[in-house]
């Protein structure tokens, strides 16, 4: 950075506190200055309380050392235990885990790593190494040049690729630069010998590459910067890689959820659970043309929309919103059709019946239905522009870099005799694919927010794609390493089907990052149930934690949810806690006021 | 060996209450398909193995769902035995919880495939409710006893299926855990209802029953409950629940019995951990050859195992049955190697001390006179197909079951072809080791009936089957089985297709060959003593086993590894040339080999990898 950097810092600095700056900026990227500036403004926002984040992007721990299995058979379960009690003997940290349980994003965080691993049929990784095997041989493996590694391979000599998978580990952390301390050891059938000489081998180099614990460092704490994130808006979205766009139900499902990541690498871009991503779209080109077609408009026409230019088809794919109605234009087919129904729902007496075409009828039913002639410049006079769309973030910052991530329900269904699409959820879920770019900005929600007090209990109330802030929840508090209770209640159609992220909520039930999960399958059983009846037959419990100063937070539907929620809740407090209807929802809201009682409803 | 630590099987055991564990936790457990990983192990003794579709397993790892996972349950059918209305059930319990299929075992019982967790209390409810039961199907103890399926002799073979039933009977575990977990305490004691089971006619007092009355039959050695006592508390009402013969850890590792009656050897014998070769003298059931130490089990790469026929005891009285075969359970129950799994089948146990110690071991133990064994033949060990009458005028029909899967097939209603039989017929089906079923006890007036129906439904077709087809099995293998390295039942018709081209292009299409393909070398289908071996190595890749004993009495011998379909065949092409060209009068596919020393003769399970020609 130049000079002049400093000189244009106000003068509320004295001249050695201007020089310390200057000299601490010195040699950052834009990105990092961003992120500085973030730093500093969440530095002043937060006073002298202590900040409970860890810094970014990537924060590396003191050097621990880092064990990882892949195996069919469990003897590679077995070595990496022995490696890693060996480890703990030294007094070492050491972090053992199975491949199937472990984010690879959480590579960049490692220095030491030793990697068990076995090979199968003819040169395929093991099962639960699959899908790490898959990440790190891919364009998305991030850099490893702080890691340092040694790989052990296991195998059987009468295949013809023996050790493969082992060896295209060892090769490709080479490559990502990470730095080799042992040479591959590659092992037959009988395993046992040269991996135990591995091992010591391994143990014997550890007290050089662990140091002695060092002492706990003063920890660089940021909170999230307002100046960095709002840098992007409607106007200057952010261009946000896809990084995968996974779908995260089964073909059996009643629906197709996504999960999806996109990188925010270097747009210094911070968001915090509980806040939410716009996405900018376009509709889907099918129902561009066949709304042309219907209409008889030609698409190559020009249009112009806020003294821009451009064909009408252009117009109808990426600037105005052809899914969802609204009155205003309602209003404009009704004179240019004439037809009496439409007029009469438009008239106070409507109101009902505007309201449900207004929910079940996209632009292209209504003009299918009331023909008429419309011409292209009216046409887009009578559209409103194509809003951005929201989503709940599912991710933590914390937990994953560099990264945002979303969980997107597909609207696709048939009505009035075609196929509908939502707008932005199949622009995600259908016209996205991973290395394609989708303009983002974030959406603050400081009402949707984790107390501030890591020991606060809390319960999480998320069916369906509801869900995902409370993914982001859970992450952050583990990040956090905090002690509160958390429960989750979620709810979907089929367990085998639509349990979205169950694997991850095993994880975190497992390592306590999620005190206690409830379920609600409706379809499987002969009664539908859901997470309003799971609210009530642990109502005690509720009503205990809602004693102890617990926080319910509820995202999702609603239209029908929240409000089922919300009657159980207080049929909760009706029950266990002796109140009249009344002053349970007067609690009801003085919790909503004390934000002790949050919503993300939609 | 006493120093190294006992597997972690044994420790899940010994605080396992008696089988009980976390089962009832676990079932409760909303948020997982699964048992939780302890409980897994306990369910196969209550006969319910977890699985996933591994076909899906990696796909949906990536969506972050967990496995898809079910179970299989596996209901014990002593000796083979049941009635339509036991079949019935099954049938709707499949189509209602399982994958509307029924699969017959290499040994007699019957499995279901794909219950969900939720429904799997429910189906076990319902298989008892017809006094069958899932109890001891798998796990480390005595399974389903098996006896010869096809009541040719009707005297002899009567008189062994009431054995077989007692000494199943005898060898069921005792606890209580089943009953509590799945029927909520009601005790039914299915084996009672087996052993009355009027399927023939008056089968009388079996000959151990009265020794039974006498209280002679020993117990366990005193003092093992208190060497090894429960980890954790039973539940009340259940302090005096013994396990006289197991004790807190049952057995060292699974334990298969079987009765056989020359010369078939249907049930191959010489596979199981116990056997008992019927001896008939003058049209009278005498006794038994007891054979012992036989398991197909081994390890790829790990010549430490092996599989093993089991070596021919002594002869014993048929009194002397139960006395023997607990005294066998329980030598292995305590001199059976507890530390590592895959050395702590019987094998290994008589191979590490000698046959004669382990004889003179079951003979203090069971009091009983165990002398030199008695002359018999063996002559096979398929099936024999079609129609059969019994001495006492009563027919059977064997039906063709390719690999013992049973369902509507395109072109195929197998499942409901033997539901419109089962409805139909009074009679009992019977289920074979090859897996195939009999419909049994056909009266002459019914037997056009029965004809009528298996035309009806187009599943007669055993006279289409090539020899080769219906001398072949296969294990269930992908996309159930944990343990599969490849395909198998889903594989093995399709290269019979292949193999049949190669023999009938020779003139060899009626000649019988034994062959039989498992996925893994576990060896579910025995394909160790088949003239034609094949053991999954790997997608698409087998191992392939030559020159076992037609009857089952020699095992094959490792002649190809990690071979595809084509190397198969073109490994078997000119073996075959050979044999249509110099093979001698009725001389069988595996002896040729063996005579012709294109592979050698194994005589011993511990030399299978190493033996020469």
């Amino acid at each position: 950075m130049s000079p002049s950097a400093a000189q244009t810092l106000p003068t509320v600095l004295d001249p050695e506190q201007t020089n310390r700056v200057a000299a601490a900026v010195d040699g950052l990227t834009p990105e990092q200055l961003h992120w500085v500036s973030g730093y500093a403004a969440g530095l002043a926002a937060r006073g002298t309380r202590p900040a409970t984040a860890p810094a970014t992007p990537v924060e590396r721990q003191a050097p621990t050392l880092t064990v990882l299995y892949g195996s069919q058979t469990g003897n590679g379960k077995r070595v990496a235990e022995e490696l890693a009690a060996g480890a703990r003997q030294q007094g070492h940290e050491v972090k053992l885990g199975s491949l199937a349980g472990y984010r690879p994003a959480q590579l960049r965080k490692e220095s030491l790593l030793g990697l068990v691993v076995s090979t199968h049929g003819e040169g395929d990784p093991p099962d639960d190494a699959e899908l790490f095997h898959e990440y790190l041989m891919s364009d998305r493996a991030p850099s490893l040049k702080h890691l340092k590694f040694t790989v052990l391979a296991l195998g059987d000599s009468s295949y013809v690729n023996f050790c493969e998978t082992g060896r295209e580990f060892d090769r490709r952390f080479a490559e990502l630069g990470a730095e080799r301390i042992a040479p591959t050891v590659e092992c037959d059938v009988d395993f046992a010998a040269p991996a135990a000489g591995w091992s010591q081998s391994v143990l014997a180099g550890l007290p050089e590459l662990l140091p002695a614990k060092a002492a706990a460092q003063p920890q660089l704490h940021a909170v999230p910067s307002t100046s960095s994130a709002d840098a992007y808006d409607k106007h200057r979205p952010f261009e946000a890689e896809v990084l995968a766009n996974q779908q995260i139900t089964t073909s059996d499902a009643g629906r197709d959820v996504r999960h999806i990541e996109l990188s925010i690498e270097g747009s210094g871009i911070r968001y915090e659970p509980g806040d939410s991503l716009a996405v900018l779209i376009s509709n889907p080109p099918a129902l561009v043309a066949e709304l042309l077609d219907v209409l008889e408009l030609d698409g190559d026409r020009s249009v112009e929309i806020d003294g821009n230019t451009m064909t009408l088809a252009e117009a109808l794919s990426d600037e105005l919103e052809i899914t969802a109605l609204n009155q205003g234009f309602l209003k404009t087919w009704a004179e240019l059709c004439g037809d009496e129904a439409l007029a009469r729902l438009l008239r106070d007496d409507g109101r009902a019946a505007l309201r449900e075409t207004m929910e079940t009828h996209q632009v292209i039913d209504v003009v299918r239905k009331y023909p008429a002639k419309i011409d292209a410049p009216a046409l887009v006079r009578a559209l409103r522009p194509l809003a951005a769309r929201s989503y709940s973030i599912a991710s933590s910052l914390e937990a994953n870099p560099d990264e945002v991530h979303l969980t997107v329900a597909a609207v696709r269904y048939r009505a009035f005799g075609r196929e509908h699409w939502g707008a932005a959820s199949t622009h995600l879920a259908d016209r996205v694919a991973a290395g394609d770019r989708v303009r983002v900005y974030v959406e603050r929600n400081p009402r949707f927010r984790l107390p501030d007090d890591d020991s606060t209990p809390i319960i999480m109330i998320g069916p369906g794609t509801g869900v995902a802030p409370f993914r982001a929840f859970v992450e952050e508090r583990a990040e956090r390493g905090a002690d509160g209770d958390s429960w989750l209640f979620f709810g979907n159609r089929e367990l085998r089907n639509d349990f979205l992220y169950q694997l991850e909520w095993r994880r975190h039930l497992r390592d306590g990052s999620l005190g206690r999960l409830d379920v609600a399958f409706s379809r499987d059983q002969a009664d539908k149930i859901y997470v309003q009846h799971r609210i009530a037959e642990r109502g005690a419990d509720v009503y205990e934690w809602l004693e102890r100063g617990a926080r319910v937070y509820v995202c999702g539907d609603a239209k029908q949810m929240a409000g089922d929620v919300h009657e159980a809740l207080r049929e909760v407090l009706t029950a266990h806690g002796g109140l009249d209807p009344a002053a349970a929802e007067a609690r009801l809201k003085a919790m909503r006021r004390s934000g002790h009682y949050q919503r993300d409803v939609y | 060996m006493a120093d190294a630590p006992q597997s972690d099987v044994e420790r899940i055991k010994n605080a396992s209450r008696r089988l009980r564990g976390t089962l009832a936790e676990s079932l409760a457990d909303p948020v997982t398909g699964a048992l939780a990983e302890d409980d897994t192990q306990l369910s196969k003794f209550h006969g319910i193995y977890q699985q996933d579709d591994r076909d899906v397993r990696a796909e949906r790892q990536r969506r972050r769902l967990e496995p898809d996972y079910s179970f299989m349950i596996r209901a014990r059918v002593p000796g083979g035995v049941l009635s339509t209305a036991q079949w019935l059930n099954m049938d709707d319990i499949a189509n209602r919880y399982a994958n509307r299929s029924i699969r017959i075992t290499t040994r007699q019982a019957l499995q279901l495939h794909g219950v969900l967790k939720r429904n799997l209390k429910q189906s076990i409810a319902d298989i008892n409710s017809q006094m069958m039961d899932t109890l001891a199907a798998c796990g480390d103890v005595n399974r389903n006893v098996m006896s010869p399926p096809l009541p040719m002799r009707s005297a002899v073979y009567q008189a062994v299926l009431a054995d077989a039933r007692e000494l199943s009977r005898h060898l069921t575990p005792a606890t209580r855990a089943y009953h509590e977990i799945w029927l909520d305490g009601e005790k039914l004691d299915v084996d009672q209802a087996n052993l009355n089971q009027g399927d023939i006619s008056s089968p009388g007092k079996s000959a151990v029953e009265a020794k039974l009355n006498q209280g002679d039959i020993s117990s366990p050695r005193e003092g093992e409950d208190e060497a090894q006592p429960p980890a954790g508390v039973l539940p009340r009402g259940a302090e005096d629940e013994a396990e006289p013969i197991y004790g807190n850890t049952y057995l060292p590792r699974k334990f298969k019995t079987a009765f056989a009656v020359p010369p078939q050897n249907d049930v191959d014998v010489y596979a199981q951990d116990l056997g008992f070769i019927a001896i008939v003298e003058a049209g009278e059931l005498v006794g038994y050859n007891v054979t012992v130490g036989g398991g197909m089990g081994m390890s790829h790469g790990e010549t430490g195992t092996y599989p093993r026929l089991a070596d021919v005891m002594g002869f014993v009285e048929r009194e002397d049955v139960l006395p023997v075969a607990e005294a066998v359970v329980t030598t292995q129950r305590d001199h059976g190697d507890r530390t590592d799994r895959k050395h702590a089948r019987l094998k290994y146990t008589i191979d590490d001390r000698g046959l004669d110690w382990f004889r003179r071991e079951v003979a203090s133990r069971s009091g009983a006179t165990i002398a030199e064994p008695r002359s018999f033949e063996f002559t096979g060990n398929g099936d024999v197909y079609g129609w059969q009458r019994d001495e006492q005028g009563n027919w059977h029909y064997t039906l063709f079951v390719e690999n013992g899967r049973v369902a509507d097939f395109d072109g195929l209603p197998l499942m409901s072809g033997l539901r419109a039989l089962a409805r139909a017929h009074r009679g009992h089906f019977r289920l074979t080791p090859n897996q195939n079923l009999i419909v049994s006890e056909v009266a002459d007036g019914d037997k056009a009936a029965v004809v009528e129906l298996l035309d009806r439904y187009g599943i007669a077709n055993d006279s289409q089957a090539t020899p080769l087809r219906l001398h072949s099995m296969a294990c269930v293998a992908f996309p159930t089985c944990g343990l599969a390295m490849a395909e198998s039942e889903r594989y093995l018709p399709s290269l019979i297709d292949r193999i049949d081209e190669e023999m009938a292009a020779l003139g060899l299409s009626e000649e019988p060959i034994t062959v039989r393909m498992t996925g893994c070398p576990n060896g579910c289908a025995r394909p160790y003593i088949a003239e034609i071996g094949l053991v999954g190595k790997g997608p698409g890749r087998y191992n392939l086993y030559l020159g076992a004993g037609f009857a089952g009495e020699r095992l094959n011998s490792p002649y190809r590894e990690n071979i595809d379909e084509r190397e198969i065949l073109a490994a078997l092409r000119p073996l075959f040339g050979s044999y249509a060209e110099k093979r001698r009068s009725g001389e069988r596919f595996g002896d040729f080999l063996v005579r012709e020393a294109i592979v050698p003769e194994v005589r011993r399970g511990r030399d299978f990898h190493t033996a020469t020609v």
